[in-house]
C-alpha cells in the first residue's frame, strides 16, 4: 500500500509562501493513502487558476484543463473508468462564477467523483478580483469601492441541488481536512468539499485569524446530524456559513454509474470494443 | 415505364406528415427503390407548413428532383405552397375536407380524397396517414400486399385489431382514388426494381451506427436541430454495449466530458450544430494542447446566431478549420454520402487516436436529416487503430515521469491511461514539457509548437477527395462538399450530355486540405466553380488559399436554406460556360 509520500512528486508549487493551497495538498496526499490507494488509481482534474496548479503537484495521473470545467472533465474521466478514484479540484471561481452551472449539475448527476473547493473568496491568478464568495463590500481591485453583490453560498445551493455529500474544512486544520477528503473518496456518490483556502497575497480579510475567530466547528454540536438535511440547511444559514465539518451526508442515492442500465463494474476503457457479425446485423436489420 | 418519381406529403406539423412519409417509403424499400428524402420544416413542434419529399428511382439518386409528379395535400395551404413544383401532367391527392383548388395555372390533375372523413369513419382521424399513403401507392399500381406487409410491421406490437383497422383504411384510400382516377396512372408506372431491399436512414443515424461499430461507447452532447437524432440512437443503443449517454448541462460540459472519456480510453464523441460548436471552441484547443483524442460532429443548419435553425446551410466551415484560439493540430472531415457518413465517423474515431486530435464531422442538415437508401455496409472492413497506445510501459524511475509527449520522428507519442502502474505524467494546456510538466522554455516551446502542428502533416483519409474527370481538358469543374455532392452529380450528368466536358470533384477533408490531391485537376479545368451553401464562398476560399488558380474560380453560392436543386446548378453551368 501506498504511503503518502508516494503521492508527493519532485515539482515545486509555485504558489506564494504561506499559501493555504499547500495544506489541501498535503491533506489529499494524506487522504489517498489513508483510504488505500495506488497514484496510477487516482486521477486528480482541476481547473485554472492558483488552486488549479494542484493536479501537478500530486504524483497521480493528473489533468490541469480550462477555467471552469475541471468538473465536466472529471465525470468524464470516471464514467470512461470507473475503477479509478477521480478528485476535481479548483478555486472558487473555477467552481462557483465560471463553472457554476457545471457545479450544480454535477451535484445533480452524483457521479462518484469528490469535488474540492479551494475557496479564498477572490481570484489569485489573476491577481485580486472579486469572486463569488466575496463578502458584500469587500474591496478588490475590480470592485474599488467594495462588492455590491451578494456572496454566493455554495453550501446551500448544493444542498438544494440534492447533494449527497456536503462538507466544508479550513486549511489549517490539517486533521479535519484529511478525515474529510477520506470521507469523500469512500463516499458513493459526488462530493463537495469546500475549504478556506487563505491567500496571503490579494486578501487581506479572509486571513488565517480571521477563519480561526469566525468558523465554528460542527464538532461543537455534540447532537448535530448530518443526515438531516433540514437541520444542516438551518445550520448553514446560523453560521453565515462559516461552519466546518461534516455539514450533510445521504448514503441512500445511488452514484449515477449504478443507475446507468446495464453499466458494468469494469471499466468501460477496459472493455472489448468489438462486435460480432450478428450484434452488427441486428443493428442494421432496423433500417430496412 | 419509367425509372423515377417525385412525390411529395404536405400539411400542418404534427398532422401525421411524417408518419405517412414513413409508411410510404418503408413498403417502396421492400420493393427494391433506392429513395432520397428531404424534409421541409419549421422550428414549431405543432402547426406550420411541413413536407417531406422523396425521389423513388430504380438508380442511386442522390439529390431531391427538380420538379414534382404527385402531391399529397393535407390543407391547402400545402397545394399553395408546393403545386409550382409539380410537372404538366402531375397529380395532385388532397384530402376532400377542405374543398381543394389548383392555383391558377397549374397545369395539375386534382383528386379529392375524403382522407379525414374515411378516417374518422374508421375510428380516427389519426389514420389519416394511411388513407393518404394507400391512395398514393394505388395511383402507382404498386402491388398491395407489400404495402399491407409494412403496415403490419408499423403496427403489429399494437395487436391485430389496429394492423385490420389501418389496412381497412389503405383499402379505402386506394379504392377511393383509383375510381377517380379510372385505376392507377399508367404513366407513373415504375420499372420494377432490383428487389434488393436497401438500408434505409438519415444520416445521423448512420452517424450513430458508424460511432458503434467504431468502438465509441460514450457520448456527452446538448440537444439541438440537426444534431439530436444522434444522441436519441445512441442513448438507444451504447447501453447494449457497456456504454451511455449524457445529456449535460451545456455543450462546454458535453465536449470537456468527451475530453475527459477520452484522456480515460473510452472512445467519447459528442455531436452539435453551429451554436453549440462555437461553444466548445475553448475545449477544442484544449484537445489540441493536451493531445487528446476527441470526435465532434458538427450539422450545419442556417447561421449566424439562431439563423435559420432546421434549414440547409454549410456555414460553419470556416469555425471549423480555424475555430479556437492559438494554433492546434485538427482534421476536419466532411461525409459527402449516406455511407461516408457511416464509414467517415469510423475513420474520424481511428485518425483521432492515431495522430491525437481533434476531429470534426462535418455534416449538413441536409446529409444529416434527408432519410435515403444506404448501400450495404461492410462491418468486415472496418479496423479499430488506437495508434500509439500503449498498455505496457516500462518501469520508470522514482521520481521519473511517462513521457507522454516525447518527441518522436512523427510527432505522435505514445499514450497510456489513467490506471497503468507505470505511465504516471502530467496533462495540462498549459505549454509542457515531455512528461506534460509545464515549462515557459523558449526552445522547447518551439519544438512542442512544431511537434504538435507537425503531426497531421501528410494526413490524408479515405477518399479525400472523390473525383469523377473522365476528359483530358475539362471545360468544367465542378467542386462541392456535403449534401450537394449528389446534386452537383446530376447537373454535371446533364451538362456532359450537351457537351460540355464536365468534371466533378467532391472536397472529403477540408482540413488539411488536400491541395496536392486537387491541383491537378484544377490545372486541367478551364473554369471552376465551387457550388456552396453559404454567403462567403468559404469552400472556395479554402481552395484559392492553398491551391491557387484565383483567376479561374466561381463562386455558386445559396443561402436561402434550401439545398441546391440539380437544375439551378446546371442553369448557372450553362450561363457561365
Ligand atoms: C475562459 C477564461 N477566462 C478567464 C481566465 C483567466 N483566469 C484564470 S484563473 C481565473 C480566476 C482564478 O480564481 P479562482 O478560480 O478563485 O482560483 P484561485 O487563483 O483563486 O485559486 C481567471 C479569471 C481564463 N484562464 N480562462
Ligand atoms: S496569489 Fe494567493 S492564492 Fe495564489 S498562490 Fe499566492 S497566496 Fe495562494
Ligand atoms: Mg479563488
Amino acid at each position: 500500500m501506498a504511503t503518502f509520500k508516494e503521492f508527493r512528486n519532485n515539482v515545486k508549487p509555485n504558489w506564494c509562501p504561506g499559501c493555504g493551497d499547500f495544506s489541501i495538498q498535503a491533506a489529499i496526499q494524506r487522504a489517498a493513502a489513508n483510504v488505500g490507494l495506488e497514484p496510477e488509481n487516482l486521477a486528480v482534474i482541476s481547473g485554472i487558476g492558483c488552486s488549479g496548479r494542484i493536479s501537478g503537484y500530486i504524483n497521480a495521473y493528473g489533468l490541469h484543463g480550462i477555467h471552469g470545467r475541471a468538473l465536466p472533465i472529471a465525470q468524464g474521466v470516471k464514467l470512461a473508468n470507473r475503477e479509478l478514484t477521480v478528485i476535481a479540484s479548483g478555486g472558487d471561481g473555477d467552481g462557483f462564477a465560471i463553472g457554476m452551472g457545471h457545479t450544480v449539475h454535477a451535484i445533480r448527476r452524483n457521479i462518484d467523483i469528490t469535488y474540492i473547493v479551494m475557496d479564498n473568496q477572490i481570484y489569485g491568478l489573476t491577481k485580486g478580483q472579486t469572486s463569488p464568495r466575496s463578502a458584500e463590500g469587500f474591496k478588490t481591485k475590480s470592485t474599488p469601492e467594495g462588492s455590491i453583490e451578494s456572496v454566493l453560498s455554495p453550501l446551500e445551493i448544493a444542498l438544494s441541488a440534492g447533494a449527497t455529500f456536503v462538507a466544508q474544512s479550513f486549511s489549517s486544520d490539517l486533521k479535519q481536512l484529511t478525515a474529510l477528503i477520506e470521507a469523500g473518496l469512500n463516499h458513493k456518490g459526488f462530493s463537495l468539499i469546500n475549504v478556506f483556502s487563505p491567500c496571503v497575497t490579494f486578501n487581506k480579510v479572509n486571513t488565517y485569524d480571521w477563519f480561526k475567530e469566525n468558523i465554528v466547528n460542527l464538532s461543537q454540536f455534540p447532537d448535530y446530524d448530518p443526515t438531516n438535511r433540514i437541520a444542516a440547511m438551518n445550520k448553514i444559514m446560523e453560521t453565515n456559513g462559516l461552519l466546518t465539518g461534516l455539514i450533510y451526508q445521504n448514503t441512500a442515492r445511488k452514484p449515477y454509474e449504478d443507475l446507468i442500465a446495464g453499466f458494468q463494474p469494469e471499466g468501460l476503457a477496459r472493455q472489448d470494443l468489438k462486435l460480432t457479425s450478428d450484434e452488427f446485423d441486428k443493428l442494421l436489420s432496423e433500417f430496412k | 415505364m419509367i425509372s423515377q418519381l417525385s412525390w411529395k406529403i404536405g400539411g400542418q406539423q404534427g398532422e401525421g406528415v411524417e408518419s405517412t412519409d414513413r409508411i410510404f417509403s418503408t413498403a417502396l424499400n421492400r420493393l427494391g427503390y433506392y429513395l432520397y428524402g428531404y424534409r421541409h420544416f419549421s422550428s414549431r413542434i405543432k402547426g406550420g407548413h411541413t413536407n417531406n419529399k422523396i425521389r423513388i428511382s430504380t438508380k442511386p439518386h442522390r439529390a431531391i428532383s427538380d420538379d414534382l409528379d404527385i402531391l399529397v395535400a393535407f390543407d391547402q395551404e400545402s397545394i399553395d405552397l408546393n403545386a409550382h413544383e409539380l410537372r404538366a401532367g402531375g397529380v395532385v391527392v388532397a384530402d376532400a375536407k377542405f374543398n381543394p383548388v389548383l392555383p391558377e395555372g397549374v397545369e395539375a390533375r386534382l383528386f379529392p380524397v375524403p382522407i379525414t372523413s374515411i378516417a374518422e369513419e374508421l375510428g380516427t382521424s389519426l389514420m389519416k396517414n394511411m388513407v393518404a399513403s394507400g391512395a398514393s401507392w394505388a395511383l402507382l399500381g404498386l402491388p398491395l400486399e407489400v404495402f399491407n406487409k409494412a403496415v403490419e410491421e408499423e403496427f403489429g406490437r399494437k395487436g391485430p385489431a389496429i394492423v385490420e383497422k389501418n389496412v381497412e383504411a389503405v383499402k379505402r384510400g386506394s379504392e377511393f382514388v383509383l375510381e377517380l382516377a379510372g385505376g392507377p396512372l399508367e404513366e407513373f408506372r415504375l420499372e420494377a426494381a432490383d428487389g434488393k431491399q436497401k438500408l434505409f436512414m438519415i444520416g445521423n443515424e448512420a452517424i450513430g451506427l458508424g460511432s458503434v461499430a467504431a468502438g465509441c461507447r460514450l457520448m456527452s452532447a446538448y440537444p439541438i436541430t440537426p444534431a439530436s437524432e444522434i444522441m436519441e440512437y445512441l442513448i438507444k443503443k451504447l447501453p447494449k454495449f457497456g456504454g451511455t449517454v449524457v445529456q449535460t448541462e451545456d455543450e462546454i460540459a458535453a465536449v470537456t466530458m468527451a475530453i475527459g472519456a477520452n484522456y480515460a480510453g473510452v472512445r467519447t464523441m459528442t455531436a452539435s450544430a453551429g451554436p453549440g460548436l462555437s461553444l466548445m471552441m475553448e475545449a477544442i484547443g484544449l484537445a489540441g494542447m493536451t493531445e487528446t483524442p476527441l470526435v465532434i460532429v458538427d450539422t450545419q443548419r442556417g447561421g449566424p446566431s439562431t439563423g435559420l435553425p432546421t434549414k440547409q446551410e454549410q456555414s460553419d466551415l470556416n469555425a471549423m478549420v480555424y475555430g479556437t484560439h492559438g494554433e492546434i493540430p485538427k482534421v476536419v472531415i466532411a461525409p459527402a454520402t449516406i455511407e461516408d457518413c457511416f464509414y467517415d465517423t469510423v475513420e474520424a474515431f481511428n485518425v483521432s487516436e492515431q495522430y491525437q486530435v481533434p476531429v470534426i464531422v462535418m455534416t449538413d442538415l441536409q446529409l444529416s436529416l434527408g432519410k435515403q437508401s444506404c448501400e450495404p455496409l461492410d462491418y468486415e472492413s472496418i479496423k479499430i487503430e488506437r495508434g500509439k497506445l500503449v498498455h505496457d510501459a516500462l518501469e520508470l524511475e522514482p521520481n521519473e515521469l511517462f513521457k507522454r509527449y516525447e518527441f518522436t520522428e512523427d510527432g505522435v507519442s505514445s499514450r497510456v491511461l489513467p490506471g497503468e502502474k507505470y505511465g504516471l505524467h502530467h496533462v495540462t494546456g498549459v505549454e509542457h514539457d515531455e512528461s506534460g510538466r509545464p515549462s515557459e522554455n523558449a526552445v522547447n516551446r518551439q519544438k512542442m509548437m512544431d511537434k504538435r502542428l507537425g503531426k497531421i502533416k501528410g494526413l490524408q483519409i479515405r477518399d479525400a477527395i472523390r473525383v469523377e474527370a473522365h476528359h483530358e481538358e475539362l471545360d468544367l469543374l465542378l467542386i462541392g462538399m456535403g449534401s450537394t455532392g449528389g446534386t452537383i452529380d446530376e447537373a454535371r450528368a446533364r451538362l456532359e450530355q450537351d457537351g460540355v466536358a464536365t468534371g466533378q470533384v467532391t472536397i472529403r477533408q477540408i482540413h488539411p486540405f488536400p491541395t496536392d490531391l486537387l491541383a491537378p485537376y484544377l490545372e486541367r479545368a478551364k473554369k471552376v466553380i465551387v457550388v456552396e451553401n453559404n454567403a462567403t464562398a468559404q469552400l472556395a476560399s479554402q481552395i484559392k488559399m492553398n491551391a491557387g488558380y484565383g483567376n479561374k474560380i466561381h463562386h455558386l453560392l445559396k443561402y436561402d436554406g434550401n439545398p441546391f436543386l440539380p437544375l439551378e446548378v446546371y442553369t448557372a453551368c450553362k450561363e457561365l460556360n
